[in-house]
Order: C-alpha cells, then structure tokens, then sequence
C-alpha cells in the first residue's frame, strides 16, 4: 500500500485516508501528470471511492493512451459529453401561456471544474486493481463555433459507437472518426437534442399536469412552486428542517 | 484457445481476400441482406445489414434507433424518485435491477445508505430480476438455433420469477419499487418460504435446460468455435458481464467492487469460460442462473430483520456533486453517471448500459462468419433493444 507523506504523520488518528484505493487513486493521478505534463488541468480524488481528471483538449488523445498503457485501465465503460448551461427552460413546467421566467444561465461546472460549456467525459477501468477512472475534457468552440476534440477510435475500439451518440446529441466532432453518421436519430434531424437548450417539445405544447396536482409541499422554500402553503402534514419519517 | 482465434483471423483474412475478389478479379456482385428490423432474434428492433459474398459476411452494420426514447434527456426535466418509472423500461426483462444503480447513485450523493434489510431484499430482487432475464435467454436460445421446446419450459419457470417479483413489489413487469433510502414496502407474509421452492424449480430448469441443450449435440456444433472474441479485443469494446467473463476475464462488480448491496456478506461463484466462443458465453449465463438461485437461497437465510427505509426528507433535494455507481445487471454492467447540482432534479444522468457496448462489436465479431451463425453469435451475445436504445 502506497502511504501518502502527511497521511504517516497522522497515522494514529483513525482517518479514511489509509484505505487501500486511496494510494492507488492518488498513484493514478501522478502516473497522469507524469506522462501529460502540463495536460493534465486538474484532478479530484475521493478516498476509497473514485477519481476524476481533467486534461487539457490537446491531450485528449494522449491521456487516452496513457490510462490505457501507463494506468492499466484497459477496460473501456463509455464516453460522452455534458452540456454545463443550465437549461433555459427549467425543468419544463413552465406554463405555455404565461411567458417564460428569467432564468440564469450562468456556467457552473461540476468537480474537476472547467472553462468551457461542452466538456467531453469518458470511464475506464482497471479490472486488475478494481478501480475507474473519470476523465474529462474541455471543448472549447472553434472559429464558426464548432466543437472538435480528438476520437479514442485508436485508443479504445469500443469508443466508435459513443462517439457517433455523443456526436448526434451534442453537436461533437471527433477529429479521426471516419464514420459519425446519426446513432438514434434520423438522418435529416436538425439540432442536438441533449444540449440543454434543445427543448423537450412534449414539455412545450402543454402544460406539465404536475403543475396543478401536487401535494403541498412541506418546506415551503422551493422557488419554482411558489403556491406551495408549507403544511407539513404528520408524516413519520420527515426530516425536513424549517418546515415552518 | 489459439486455435479458436486462428480460426477468426482465418476467416477475417478468407473474408479480406473474399472482398477485394469481389471488387477487383471476379466482379461478382456481393448481396446485401437486410435482418431486422422485425427479427425474432434482435430482442426488439435492431436492424443489421450485412454484406455477403456467397455464404460469408464480408461487412455487418447494426443499425439500432427504432426505439429510441430519449431517457437521458427526459431524466432532466424530472426529480430524482421519479426517475426510476423511467429506467424500469431499460431493460425490460430485468427491471429492478435498473433501478439500482440509479437509487445507489443518489444515496451516495445525498450520503444517505439503506438500513440493512432493505440492502438485502435489494440484492433478492436484483438476483430474482436477473433469473427472469437470463432464463428467457436459455429459452430463446433455442428458438434461434431451431429448436422449439426450450422456450415453453423458459415462459413456464419464468412465470414463477415473475409471480413472485409481482407478490413483493406489485409490478411483475417493472416494479418502480426501490426509493432513495430503501424500499417502498417489506417483503409479504410466506414470501420466503414460496422464494425457496420457486428456486429449487428453477434449479430443475437450468438442470433441464443443461441436459436438452447444451448436451445436444447439434447445439454443441452450432455454438462452438463460433464468434469468437478474444480477451484483448473484449476489453477494448468494453464488454461486460458473462460476454466478458466468456472471454476468461474474471470480473463481475458484485463482488469486486465496494457496493452497498449484501454481495460482500454471503460466499458466490464467479464463473468464467476461456473460450470466449458463443458456447461459452450461452454456458456462463446457464451458470449464472443457477449460481443466482443459490445466492438468492444464502441471502434468505441471512436476511436481518429491521426497517426497510432509512431517514430521508420528504423532499428529495440532492446535494452537487457526481457519482458513477454501476452494477451486475443480467445483461452486464450497468451505471449511471449522476450529476447533480443541488435540485430536486438530475442536471444530467448518463446512462451506461450493457448491451450498448456488447452490440458495438457486432461488426468486428460477424466479419467472415457465415450467415447461419449470424444468428447464432447475436444470440449468444444477448442484448435487449431498450437497452441499447435507452
């Protein structure tokens, strides 16, 4: 087991720290900087449980052959993309004939952080230490706005398919894929439906039922349901604080 | 073993040569056939289109997309218990175990874990799903190499899976009965005693099942030897679950990863196969089978008693962050990608499912077979369209 310098000085109190995926984790990311250099943007390791990097777009590829090679994670689990804007449309419960609320649509990137709105994010497993790696890269958009990043084709062969999916929903060019033709969808489909402000037209037409049936809701405090009285009724089991 | 992946490079090359003979020296036309997308061997609707030329396959394309429903996308627009009604439709044949990896993704987020009893039902019913799903694969499998009685004695045991998965949760098809924090109820009154003879039925099965399929002799010279796919090839298009473990691949995420689910607490079998032929991979899901009804004995034994739902608001709000929790599904691994930012609502789930990747190396495994093994590997390899088509 593989101890971290400040985890020996603290080996007498009982920290998560020495479990054993933590060096392993930790291990992980050296092995990454080691190899990418300056590609590697950031990383994230919980204790015992996962990891997540980020590469720089560039290293994309790169990092793809170094997890496979270096880090030994030569089981492939998937690769997609995010869209980090939050949607204009909310969660689509938006009444039809009223207009639409304001809604920030201010970039909040999850862990590992980023500085564009797309990020591509791929998982692969080491089957023979029993543990997964989430890696993630920026895309940034191109002159004309397009959004190109390098394909793993050559790094994980099972990479084709998801690429094709994540290249339909997103809008994602995978520079060296020679066959992105539509996964799902139809082949003249216009836009990219998972891009958060593709609309889910089935929201549009009609108002959400759920609008008007819903139960009171106990605390009172969610902003999209300003109707809400903020009765909490006796249920057993209802934990949640502030209720009045 | 080294014979078997000859055998592929062989007929890769015979199908290389048979494919620049066709456009260079002979000028023969190659046929294109077109299986699906209404093929009762596709599971749903899956097209593949392969080119011939005369009995081999030079070229497949699977074409998947008739069923698309769009689940990641309509995860976003709701909360997170609702969520579950969705992903039972995923794979149809094995629903609760959808719902698993999904409620395990939010309980790591919001840090709750479901008190102990309720973990155990969990991996009863996830076991219980997955004898449902793979007993109608020994079945089907029949059906697809031409013999019909098998699948009457899969839909007969099967019912009993489905009676009793009804009796627990109130859905025989798609249970929508896992919460964030535990179960929607506690099992009936008399449910373990029936599990247990339901089991020992279905042990029969598989039993049945061994000595009319797998000893017959024509099955054995359909599936042997035929679709090969080594190890190294397996990792690389990320199969999972008895596909992987057909390629000699010891990996099965009940028992090599830290989940909270009762895996760790009972003693099971991993079975795993060198040949990674479709033999091999029909053999492991048969194992399989059998090897679940006896851990779906072991957890009845050991089931603590206690709540089956923890603490959690009335409100579920789950807190930012990310979380990938994948699970043993009957079809493979099975995860999602859960990330969160603070709302009653996913911001976005990825849905990584089994038979998605297990599909994807159709065109590389049907490359120089011939076309009555066509059949015979999809079958093998075993897939469920809404499993692809999420």
């Amino acid at each position: 087991m593989v101890q971290l310098s400040d985890a020996v000085a603290t080996a007498s109190t009982p920290e998560p720290l020495a479990l054993p995926g933590d060096g392993l984790r930790e291990r992980v990311v050296q092995q990454l900087r080691d190899v990418l250099g300056e590609g590697l943007v950031d990383s994230l390791v919980k204790p015992g449980d996962d990891v997540w990097v980020r590469v720089r777009p560039e290293a994309w590829r790169a990092a793809g052959f170094a997890l496979r090679d270096v880090v030994g994670c030569q089981h492939f689990s998937f690769l997609s993309a995010i869209d980090w804007m939050p949607s204009p449309f909310g969660r689509g419960e938006d009444d039809p004939t009223a207009p639409p609320p304001e809604r920030s649509t201010e970039v909040r990137h999850g862990y590992t952080g980023g500085d564009a709105r797309f990020q591509v994010f791929a998982r692969v497993t080491n089957l023979v230490e029993h543990f997964g790696v989430t890696i993630k890269a920026d895309v940034p958009a191109g002159e004309n706005g397009d959004l190109v990043v390098d394909s793993w084709l050559s790094v994980y062969a099972g990479a084709n398919w998801h690429e094709r999916e994540a290249h339909e929903m997103f809008g994602i060019r995978f520079a060296g894929h020679p066959d992105l033709r539509n996964m799902y969808l139809p082949t003249e489909f216009e836009g990219h439906p998972l891009r958060k402000d593709f609309p889910l037209l089935a929201r549009m037409v009609k108002p959400w039922p759920g609008i008007v049936d819903v139960e009171p809701l106990p605390g009172g405090d969610d902003p999209n349901d300003g109707t809400t009285s903020g009765t909490t009724s006796g249920t057993t089991g209802d934990t949640e604080e502030g209720g009045e | 073993m080294t014979d078997l992946v000859d055998r592929q490079k062989l007929s890769y090359i015979a199908a290389q040569a048979a494919d620049a003979r066709l456009n260079v020296e002979l000028e023969t036309e190659g046929m294109t056939l077109n299986i699906g997308p209404q093929h009762p061997a596709t599971h749903g609707t899956l097209r593949i289109i392969v080119r011939l030329d005369g009995e081999q396959v030079v070229w497949a394309d699977p074409s998947a997309g008739y069923m698309h429903r769009g689940y990641e996308k309509l995860t976003e627009v709701r909360t997170f218990p609702q969520v579950t009604s969705l992903i039972n439709r995923i794979d149809w044949l094995g629903s609760f175990a959808n719902e698993v990896p999904f409620i395990l993704a939010a309980e790591k987020l919001m840090g709750v874990e479901a008190p102990p009893r309720a973990q155990w039902i969990r991996t009863i019913l996830f076991e219980l799903s997955r004898i449902a799903n793979v007993s109608l694969f020994l079945g089907d499998l029949g059906v697809q190499l031409g013999a019909i009685t098998p699948v009457f004695m899969a839909f007969r045991d099967r019912e009993y899976v489905l009676n009793l998965i009804e009796s627990a949760t109130g859905g025989r098809f798609h249970p929508n009965f896992d919460r964030i924090g535990g179960l929607k109820d506690d099992l009936p009154k008399g449910w373990i005693l029936e599990t247990r003879q339901v089991m020992k039925k279905l042990r029969n099965f598989c039993d049945e099942i061994e000595n009319l399929l797998f000893g017959n002799a024509i099955f054995q010279i359909r599936t042997r030897g035929i679709g090969i796919i080594p190890k190294e090839v397996a990792l690389q298009y990320g199969l999972s679950g008895a596909n992987l473990r057909a390629s000699g691949v010891d990996w099965d995420l009940r028992r090599d990863q830290k989940i909270p689910l009762a895996y760790d607490k009972i003693d099971f079998k991993v079975w795993t196969h060198p040949d990674g032929d479709s033999f091999a991979r029909c053999w492991i899901r048969l194992q399989e089978t059998r090897e679940a009804t006896l851990i779906v004995d072991k957890l009845l034994d050991g089931l603590p008693a206690g709540p089956v739902m923890a603490k959690v608001p009335r409100i579920i709000k789950v807190p930012e962050g990310e979380a990938y929790v994948s699970t043993e599904n009957p079809l493979g691994e099975m995860g999602y990608y859960v990330v969160s930012q603070g709302d009653l609502g996913p911001f976005r789930v990825k849905i990584r499912t089994a038979s998605f990747n297990n599909i994807s190396i159709v065109p590389w495994v049907l490359r120089g077979v011939f076309v009555p093994d066509v059949i015979t590997i999809l079958a093998s390899l075993y897939f469920i369209l809404g499993d692809i088509d999420k």
